[in-house]
This record gives structure tokens, sequence and C-alpha cells, in this order.
């Protein structure tokens, strides 16, 4: 079973990230994370076919995050994709779906990722990662301890810097 | 001067050991050219012609005379013993190995220095007015604002991969010394009515293969939302920028395409969204901020000088370097003083380690330590007793510095060009030496006047050639360095692009046709308050064009009709 990176944990991913293409009948066979162009023409189909199952949706960096909110309570996981190494549109997705529509569940991000993005990602409000092949997930977790702070707002930290020093006194 | 505190000083600290890993990574070959290539560019680090060259930024242009000297030691001990400071408020180092950078990184963060994000598609250093704080004009201090605004940019988990680099600039004057209607987002801070401090906001600007002046898309942004507002830009061009093609992948051409007008709604779309969240801003925060920076113990000093007039209406060099080099105060009793780095048969912007050090005693010795570096590439020692002038002058003189042309033709921009970048296509600096050869007659100059001359290797426009009143661009043909010569551009509040005027011409025309500008330019003015520019825009580049390639039915004459396609 292929890993992934949960929770700052290296752990067994037992989800089938579906293609572009796929059907509705490959997502029967459950636990699948499903293209948002599936989900969107075939959605009845595909609530019928987990039945009480789980399912999960995936969107590339110029879907827009809004389309599936009325739906956000249905996933188990949504997941967007980087296509291209350095495709920053999937940090303001993050965002977007924690932030704005109030998505609880898993955020995961993959594709051309590497292990020096992790930190920002999580920021954005994603907590599981796919990297590419060539990282060694175990050494890839130091990348989570790489700053010990920052300025802005994130996933984990709703308050400013600025905001946090005022509270503690500095 | 912007003092880190703790947190600030443990972020650059762990970017260096950040990047030192990555480093290592690459060099060991885990980490991919390409990959390895956007990381070290958000470090400062790209390839050049000669090898990687390292730009370290200087936010907002503010330097402490102990960073100066740092940088000189970084010069002599990893570089060939000279910098280059840049349009953009930064320095830049032609000759770092590689696998000296972390160390090069680390000697920085000594002195609360680093070179995160002065190049990759990020945000940039924010850049701004080389007298903010010390204009009498001014109406908004800047300084802090570009501060809170360098913390917001740094290290921000959303915007660290956008379509493009990302350039800011901040201005508190109603004359815009800070070229922010060229940026892709210019913030003028100003006063609304109830004297409350506010932004007016453009984005789009930007040089480069299109350039474009900024449109406002907000007038009055109360200083509290000057964060959630940027995020909201930001957000908008993260989503929304065009990532399929380099050369649209600016800002500007995403504003451009929308129009100002849809652009401006999307913005206050998402805004509505963001305003009165954690990140709005409180004063507080604007006071903890004001309070880090270091303030100059100035003395009550009298308005004027007598000794200092006198000299003035005796000494013509000095009067000359005065009325120049020497800007007003506004503090009474003090001036500030450009250092010129634009000496003939140098690079303009380059210094050595040697001058840099003597640079760093004399901001001890007459400016509280303290200097700006600006955008057209000199040096601002910004708090000058005007007792001290005198003194100062003489010791920029023996330093080659006290060059009396700031304003002039022969305070010319110019990017490092073919000389050391990669990118270019002609060498620029030989062609300002050759221009400042020419015009290099004081009196001459000042009769010319105020004039801005810029001029860019290549269509990347790193020596703003648009936004000079006359601009010079390298341009190729056919392997053969050639020039593109436009006129009325201007930047400020009136900010213009120029229009090429023809065909290119060779190295050894460009003096020449100059020459024949500026002999048209005294020919048509009316009196010596008209400027070049002014002049431009009064009778149009027709005559200009006509100077310089003579009557149309002579234009096919000679070999430069063939050269058309080139300059089109
Ligand atoms: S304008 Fe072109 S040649 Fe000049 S520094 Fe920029 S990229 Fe290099």
């Amino acid at each position: 079973m292929a890993k992934l990176i949960r929770n700052r944990k290296v752990v067994e991913d037992s989800w089938r990230l579906l293609p572009p293409d796929a059907t509705v009948e490959q997502a029967a066979e459950g636990d699948s994370i499903v293209p948002l162009s599936l989900w969107k023409s075939s959605r009845e189909a595909l609530i019928a076919a987990a039945g009480s199952g789980r399912l999960g949706v995936w969107l590339d960096g110029a879907d827009e995050p809004g389309d599936i909110v009325a739906d956000l309570d249905r996933f188990t996981i949504v997941a967007v994709r980087a296509a291209k190494f350095g495709d920053g549109r999937i940090n303001s997705s993050g965002r977007l779906l924690r932030e704005r529509y109030g998505y609880k569940g898993e955020l995961r991000a993959f594709g051309e990722l590497l292990r020096d993005q992790l930190l920002m990602l999580e920021r954005c409000g994603f907590d599981a990662f796919v990297l590419r092949d060539s990282e060694n997930l175990e050494d890839a977790l130091a990348a989570f301890g790489e700053f010990s702070d920052q300025y802005q707002v994130s996933a984990q930290e709703p308050q400013p810097l600025f905001r946090r020093r005022l509270a503690a006194g500095r | 001067m912007y003092q880190y505190d703790p947190i600030d000083q443990n972020l650059v600290d762990e970017r260096v050991h950040q990047f030192r890993g990555q480093t290592s990574r690459y060099l060991a070959g885990t980490l991919g050219e390409d990959e390895f290539r956007q990381l070290r560019l958000r470090n400062g680090l790209y390839v050049q012609r000669h090898a990687p060259m390292l730009r370290v930024a200087i936010p907002y242009g503010m330097l402490a005379s102990r960073q100066l000297r740092q940088l000189a030691l970084i010069a002599r001990r990893w570089d060939r013993g000279y910098g280059h400071f840049t349009t953009r408020q930064n320095i830049q180092f032609n000759w770092i190995a590689l696998k000296d950078a972390p160390d090069v990184l680390a000697s920085l963060a000594e002195v609360q220095m680093h070179a995160i994000q002065t190049s990759g598609n990020c945000v940039r250093n924010i850049t701004s007015d080389p007298f903010a704080g010390i204009a009498p004009d001014e109406v908004v201090d800047p300084l802090v604002w570009c501060e809170i605004l360098r913390q917001w940019s740094t290290f921000h988990p959303e915007f660290n991969w956008l379509p493009r680099k990302f350039k800011i600039a901040v201005s508190g004057s109603p004359e815009d010394r800070a070229a922010i209607l060229v940026h892709d987002i210019g913030i003028a801070a100003v006063r609304n009515g109830a004297g409350e401090t506010g932004f007016r906001v453009a984005v789009g600007g930007g040089l480069g293969r299109t350039p474009l002046v900024g449109h406002v898309i907000r007038e009055f942004l109360p200083w509290q939302h000057l964060l959630t507002y940027m995020d909201a830009i930001l957000r908008v061009y993260n989503l929304h920028g065009r990532r399929d093609n380099l050369y649209k992948a600016r800002i500007k051409i995403l504003v451009k395409e929308l129009g100002p007008e849809v652009f401006a709604r999307d913005v206050e779309a998402e805004w509505a969204h963001l305003r009165d969240g954690p990140a709005t801003l409180i004063q507080e925060e604007v006071d903890r901020v004001g309070a880090r920076f270091t303030q100059p113990a100035y003395e009550t000093l009298a308005a004027t000088m007598p000794e200092i007039e006198a000299l003035i209406a005796s000494d013509k060099g000095f009067a000359a370097w005065c009325r120049r080099n020497v800007h007003p105060h506004r503090v009474a009793g003090y001036a500030a003083v450009t250092l010129s780095l634009k000496k003939t048969g140098v690079p303009p912007g380059d210094a050595t380690a040697d001058e840099m050090d003597r640079i760093a005693a004399l901001a001890d010795r007459f400016s509280f330590g303290e200097m700006r570096i600006t955008h057209e590439q000199n040096i601002v020692l910004a708090d000058v007793r005007r007792r001290d002038l005198k003194a100062l002058w003489d010791e920029a003189k023996a330093l080659g510095m006290a060059t009396p042309n700031v304003g002039l033709l022969t305070n010319i921009i110019c990017c490092p060009g073919g000389d050391f970048c990669a990118l270019a296509n002609a060498r620029s600096i030989p062609v300002a030496e050759a221009i400042q050869r020419r015009f290099d007659d004081l009196d001459y100059l000042l009769d010319i006047g105020e004039i801005d001359l810029n001029i860019s290797g290549c269509i990347n426009a790193c020596g703003h050639h648009h936004v000079g009143h006359i601009g010079v661009l390298g341009v190729d043909k056919q392997g053969e360095e050639f020039y593109q010569v436009q006129v009325g551009g201007a930047q400020g509040t009136a900010a213009s692009i120029g229009k090429v005027l023809g065909p290119a011409f060779s190295q050894e025309e460009i003096p020449d046709v100059v020459q024949q500008l500026i002999d048209l330019y005294i020919e048509q003015r009316d009196s010596d308050a008209e400027r070049f520019i002014d002049v431009v825009r009064r009778i149009g580049i027709e005559p200009f064009k006509e100077r310089v390639y003579g009557k149309a039915d002579k234009k096919s004459q000679g070999g430069r009709g063939q050269l058309e396609t080139a300059a089109s």
C-alpha cells in the first residue's frame, strides 16, 4: 500500500485516487477519491454507489472549491492537486476550503510537491500530503519543524503574530 | 532603522538553516536541478553569466553602516571585492560560489539582513522613497508601513508560489519618488479630510515586455485594512493570474484582461470575506513597529548656516553639488545628501568593498550611522547637519562620489547588461559610459537641466528604460548588439511609458543620437524651467524622430532601413 504523510506521521494510504477519466463503476469499489468532473457529472450515481461507504473528491488548481461547498459534509477526503511544481493555487484552495467553507475532514495535497512546501501547505489547512516519489517521507517530516513561528494567520494559528505578541505582553 | 526582535531574527536564522539543507540535498543529487532552482531563487540566488549571483534585500532601501561593512566583508571574502546596487534597492554580488551561499546568508543574518524572496515568483523586497521619514513634503512616514508589509509578505503561507514575481512600492509624499505606478501594487500613504491615515492603492503597473501604468482601484483604504486588502488582491491574482504563459503571468496582464473595474470588483468581493478578520491591523502594532525604528537624535539647529551660504555664493563646484545632490529635510538645520555612484568609467551602481567601508565611515560621521539605497542606484545620507556639508563634500570628492549630477543626464540608471547578465541582448554599461563621456561638462549638464536617462540590456527592463525621459533598450539583431531609443517616459505621479523613436542604432551611434535629442530640446524649450520631458509632452515625439532620422523621405537612406524589423 502506498504511504503518505497524515498529521505529521507517515501512514499507509487505504484510498485509491481515481484518474481524470474515471467511471462510476471504478468508484463503486469503495474508498475512492474521484475527480471533480466525475462528481459534477454523476453526483447521484456516486452517492448511490457509495451507499454507507466513504467518499473523496479531488480538485485541480483551476477548479473552484466553491463548487463543492454544498456537499462538503459528504466527503471524508478533499484532495487538491498541484499538477506542476510551483502551482501555488493549491495554497489558496486550501485556505478557502478550511476558512471560508469550513471543511473539517481530511484535506490532502498531492501532485508535484516537495518536502519544502509541507509547512506552508499545512499552514494553509492541509493535513495530508502525497509527495513526489523521489521524496523520502520519514526524512521529509523534519520540514514541519523548519520554522518555529510565522507573521501571518494560518490554519493552526488564527491570530497573526502581532496579536499574539500583544496578548503575551511582548 | 528597524531593529529585529528575537522572533524576526529567529525566522531569518531558520531560513539560513533550511537553505543549507536544500543546498546539500542538491549537491548530493537528491534534489533536482529545476526544483532546487525554484528554492534557491527564493533565497536570491540565480545563475548569471559568470556564476550564481546573489541578490541581497535592503528592505525599503534602509541600510546601517555596520550592515554595509558586512556587505564589504562578503564582497572581499566570497566575491571579487565589489557589489552592484540595483534599481530595486537591493545589492547583487556576481561571483558567489554556490557552495558558499549558505555561509554568505549566515553572515547576512548576523547583521539582520537576508536574501529572502529577492527572486522567484513571490512577493519581493518592498521598495520606497529614499527620503522616507525626512522629506518636508511627506504626508505620512511610509517606513512603518513598509516594515509591516515586509513582515506580512515574509514566508506568507498562501502567496509563496505566485504565477510570477510581485513587486510592491510605498510612497508617503504627494511627489512620488518610489515609482509606485510601475509596480504590481503601488501604495500611496495619504490622509483623508478627517486627518486619518489611509492608502491609495494602484495595481497592475509594471515595466518589462508589456509596460503599463498602474490603475488606482481604491482611493482611500483606512490603514487598519492594509493587510487584509493585500491578502484579497494577492488571492485574486494567485487564483486567476495566468500560469500557462510566462510572459502573460504578471498581475498587470490579469488587470488588463479583466479591466481595472472588474478586477477591483473581484478584489472587493474577496475582501468582503477577509475584512475585519484577525489580520486587521491595530494601533498597538503600528506603535510597536514604529518604536523598533531607531530615531536620529536631532539637535536643535538654525535653519541656515552663514558659512555654508557664503561658500555656496563663492564656490561654484560646491554650489553645483548643493543644488543637485543636497536635498531638503523636515528638521531645521539638516539636509539629505546623495553620494553618487555614477562616476564616469564605473558601472552605474557599482561599489568596491573599500568604497563600502568608506561610505559606512561617512554615514557614522555625518548621518547617525544610517543610509538609504535609492532606486536610481545612488546612496543617500539622510540626516546630515547643514554645517557639515562642506566637510562631507570634501570627503565625497575624495571618494569620487561628489559628481553633482543627481537628476541630470549623466545620472544614468543602468542595468548590469551583457557584461554580467545571461539574459541580456546587449551590453548596457559601455553605453552609459559613452554617454557620460560625451556629456562631461558640468555647466552644459546644468544647462540641460533635469532629465532621466535609463538603459536596459533587454526587454526585462531592469534599467527601467520605459520610464526614462530618454530610454535605451538593448536588442539583438542577428547576433549583433543594437539599441532602440525611446522618449517621453516618466516616473512619479505623472508616470508614462516612453515611445520608441524608430529603427535601432549601433552602440557607437547612441551618444550622437542623445546629442541630437538634447539639441532639439534646447532649441525648442521656452525657458530653462521647461524640462526635456515637458517639451516632449508639448511638441510630441515627431520632431524628435525627424531630428534623429531626418525627414520621412530620407528614412530609407543608408543602412538603417533594413534594421526596421529589429526595432519593431
Ligand atoms: S534588463 Fe535584461 S540585461 Fe538588464 S539586468 Fe535585466 S535581464 Fe539582465
